[in-house]
Parts: structure tokens; C-alpha cells; sequence
């Protein structure tokens, strides 16, 4: 098993450096990047917004609910739901449920251009087949991200916000006072790092698991979990290495 | 021209192409015969480059393919040409942008020219009132003309047809035989067809090689 994960890491490197090669048509894969930007980042959008703003209303009302003694200061609340949204949820959690949506699109894409041999196509033909189909969505995905972490932070305070003045759990001014104690631009900046590098945890094994599919329909939707599966959990394993590196 | 000079390809120690040879001669269709599981499909692998043979040699026009320094491998697929089982078309993109793809990858001509050219290839293979479909919307038959469309547009000197009448009925599978045999006589392409459709060999085989019993004819 250790072998076999082994050789998987060995054959991703050996694909990711294909498909990191540079481009043999500027133009074409420029086209690409924003083909994929509007399909896998700004197609995500919706779904980060809807979540994003539940969990700014669900974290706020489980701290009232739980942590709401008389003793508490009320700012603290918000300091920390800031804390989770900034340093987790729009980071690691956010893109825990991407690998969901944009890892399994990006796999059962590639997989199907693999058992319909369309990369054989664009190999025949002497395309650099790995890096004509990975890495467009490699670099759209992990240029959008930012925007996406960005969007995500706002949507989660804007929920809390949104609690404080239609359910009147707390006043919404101690809610900004606890968001804005103690605030470290560097938080912000750390975020969309760790974002950064989880876009490309994302977009690589997902890309690698579609490019590597051999067979039919079945390993097409075998690819899709394992992207998801492998993705979430280096995820959660890089999540942990980079926040013991950028504390 | 193309020759095969003891081409061997075995899987998990079984043999299943054993010291082939073959000569695919320029200008006319040279089919490869053979039952289900005989090689055919592994002989047109190793001759496109998907595969990498045991032992032996394909040569184009002296040009050992497994042999050649990348850059000399690169402008060599550049005169290949091919049709695949299930044609093979780039599903994202519509009739016209994949016979233009060849060439915005590879052709130094300009816009107007590769557009030009793409139109042609289509017209040539009567599917000018096409070009902006996607290829779901399409037939099988038409599906392999696009790919047959496709597979011209650099202008190869090698053409090959994987299976380029299966699954279609038989009006559309004779169709599609005609198109790749005046292609191959009016550009003198060399042209290599993989099939078992015996109606195929008896319009337009004109060399044939049969993977059932190795030998060439």
C-alpha cells in the first residue's frame, strides 16, 4: 500500500511536470485561463456566498447560545467568530467544500477527454496533452482563489452582521468592535496563501486522478471521488503544516 | 511510405504482435485486417506513437517514429493524420474551432488562411452547413467526417483510420470508405485503415495486411 501510494506521488510529480511546461499557444491557453476562471471560479461563487453567509449566522448564534455568559464581554463574540472566519472556515473549510464541486468537475472533465480519447488526440497530434488540458485550470484556479477567499470573509461577516440586526441576538456595534480587536492585516494575507496553495492541492489532484483514468464510465466516477477524497484530505494536512508555519 | 520492420509488443509476457513486418505503400488504402484480440488495434497504436513496441522499428519514409529526437518526433506528427473509433472530437468545442484547432496550434499561416483551410476541409467532406454544431449534436457519420476533416487540415502525408465504419449503417459506413479513399488517391497520402468490416476490404482495400495468420498481401 505504502508502495503503491508512493508510485501515485512519483507518476503526479512526472504529470505536473508536463503539464507545468510552458505553453505551446499563448493565445489558445490565455483563452483557456478565462474559459476556466468563469466556469470553475466565478461558477463557485453562489455556492461559497450561500454557505459563507450561513455559517457567519451560525457561528454568531452558536457563541450567544453557548459562550453568552454575563461575564463574557460582548465584543468577544465577534473577535471570535473573526478568528474561525479569517484563519479557517474561508480558508481550509471553504476549500474543503470546493474540492467537492471544482475537484469532481475537473476529474470526470479530463477522465471523460481520457476514455474518449481525446488527450490521445491532442497526443497524436503532438500537443503536450498534460499541460494543454491541466494546466489552464491549475492557473485559473488558483488565480481566482483570492477573489474567492475574499468574497467568502465578506459573505460570513456580512451573516453575522445580519443576525445582530434581524434576530437581535447582540448589538451589531459590539459586534463590530469584538471583529475589529487586536487586527492583524497578516491574518488576511494568510489566509489567501493557505487558500492559494489548497487551490492548488485542488486543481492538481483532481487534474492528476482525471488525467490518469483507464477504462470506462466506472473509473471516470471512481476518478471523481478519489479527487475529492485525496484533495480534502491534504487539505486538512497542509492546513495544519501551514498554520504551524505562518503563526 | 511506411514500414514495419519486426515490430514486437507484448502485455504481461503474452505476445501480441511477434517480429512484425509490413509496408504501407504511398498513395493508396492499406488496410489492416484481423478477429477481435489479434493486435490490429495495438499494431495502429505503435504506428501513431500511443505505444511503445518491445523491439523492431516503424519507419516513415526511413524515419525511425521510436527512435526520433523530440523537436524531428514533433514536426513528424505534424504529417499524421488521424481518424479515430469514436472520432474523438473535442467536445467543448464546435465543428469549425476543431478542425481549426491543428492548425492555430501548428500552422504559421494566418487567421483568414486557417479559417479558410478549415472551411475546405469541411466543404470537402460535405459538412460546410456545420460548422458552428457542437459534436453531441451530431450523428456518428458526421461525427467521423468532422474527424476525417480534422485529421486533413495540416495537409498529412500519413493518414490513419481506426475503425472508420464501425457502428454506422451501411450507406453512411460506404460513404465514409469513398471519403478516405479519394482523399488518399488525390493527395497520395499514405493511408492505414484498421478494420474487420469485410465491405470495406472489398471496395477499397488495395493492400492488405491480415494479423490472423501474419501475413501480407
Amino acid at each position: 500500500m505504502v508502495l503503491r501510494a508512493l508510485q501515485r506521488v512519483g507518476d503526479w510529480l512526472l504529470v505536473m511536470r508536463r503539464a507545468l511546461a510552458r505553453p505551446q499557444n499563448g493565445r489558445l491557453f490565455r483563452r483557456q485561463v478565462a474559459d476556466n476562471m468563469w466556469r470553475l471560479g466565478v461558477g463557485s461563487l453562489p455556492l461559497v456566498l450561500i454557505v459563507s453567509l450561513a455559517i457567519g449566522v451560525l457561528l454568531v448564534l452558536q457563541i450567544v447560545l453557548n459562550f453568552g455568559y454575563p461575564w463574557l464581554p460582548r465584543f468577544a463574540i465577534g473577535y471570535a467568530a473573526r478568528e474561525v472566519i479569517l484563519l479557517e472556515f474561508s480558508t481550509a473549510i471553504v476549500c474543503v467544500i470546493l474540492a467537492g464541486k471544482v475537484g469532481s468537475n475537473i476529474a470526470s472533465e479530463i477522465g471523460t477527454m481520457r476514455i474518449t480519447q481525446q488527450i490521445d488526440a491532442l497526443d497524436v497530434m503532438g500537443v503536450n496533452s498534460a499541460g494543454y488540458v491541466i494546466l489552464p485550470k491549475v492557473v485559473a484556479f488558483v488565480g481566482f482563489i483570492p477573489v474567492i477567499n475574499i468574497i467568502s470573509v465578506s459573505a460570513a461577516m456580512l451573516g453575522a452582521f445580519l443576525l445582530c440586526w434581524v434576530g437581535g441576538v447582540m448589538p451589531a456595534d459590539s459586534l463590530q468592535v469584538g471583529l475589529q480587536h487586536s487586527f492583524q492585516s497578516w491574518y488576511v494575507w494568510g489566509g489567501i496563501i493557505k487558500s492559494v496553495v489548497f487551490a492548488f492541492i485542488i486543481s492538481s489532484v483532481s487534474a492528476y486522478e482525471g488525467y490518469s483514468v483507464r477504462g470506462g464510465s466506472v473509473e471516470v466516477g471512481n476518478a471523481s471521488t478519489h479527487a475529492v477524497v485525496y484533495s480534502s484530505i491534504l487539505i486538512l494536512f497542509a492546513d495544519i503544516l501551514l498554520t504551524s508555519l505562518l503563526k | 511510405m511506411i514500414k514495419v520492420h519486426n515490430l514486437s509488443k507484448q502485455f504481461d509476457g503474452e505476445p501480441v504482435l511477434d517480429h512484425l513486418n509490413a509496408t504501407f505503400e504511398a498513395g493508396r488504402t492499406n488496410l489492416i485486417v484481423g478477429r477481435s484480440g489479434s493486435g490490429k488495434t495495438v499494431l495502429m497504436k505503435c504506428l501513431i506513437g500511443l505505444l511503445t513496441p518491445d523491439s523492431g522499428q516503424v519507419l516513415y519514409d526511413g524515419r525511425d517514429f521510436h527512435a526520433l529526437p523530440p523537436r524531428q518526433l514533433a514536426l513528424l506528427r505534424q504529417e499524421m493524420g488521424v481518424l479515430f473509433q469514436g472520432a474523438a472530437l473535442f467536445d467543448a468545442m464546435s465543428v469549425i474551432d476543431n478542425v481549426l484547432f491543428p492548425l492555430r496550434m501548428f500552422s504559421a499561416d494566418s487567421e483568414a488562411a486557417q479559417q479558410a483551410r478549415a472551411e475546405e476541409c469541411l466543404a470537402r467532406v460535405d459538412m460546410a452547413d456545420a460548422l458552428h454544431k457542437m459534436p453531441g449534436e451530431l450523428s456518428g457519420g458526421m461525427q467521423k467526417r468532422v474527424g476525417i476533416a480534422r485529421a486533413i487540415a495540416l495537409r498529412p502525408r500519413y493518414l490513419f483510420c481506426d475503425e472508420p465504419t464501425s457502428g454506422l449503417d451501411p450507406v453512411t459506413a460506404r460513404r465514409i470508405d469513398e471519403l478516405i479513399h479519394s482523399i488518399t488517391h488525390e493527395d497520395g497520402i499514405t493511408t492505414v485503415i484498421n478494420t474487420h468490416d469485410m465491405e470495406s476490404v472489398r471496395t477499397i482495400g488495395e493492400t492488405l495486411l491480415s494479423l490472423d495468420d501474419n501475413c501480407f498481401s
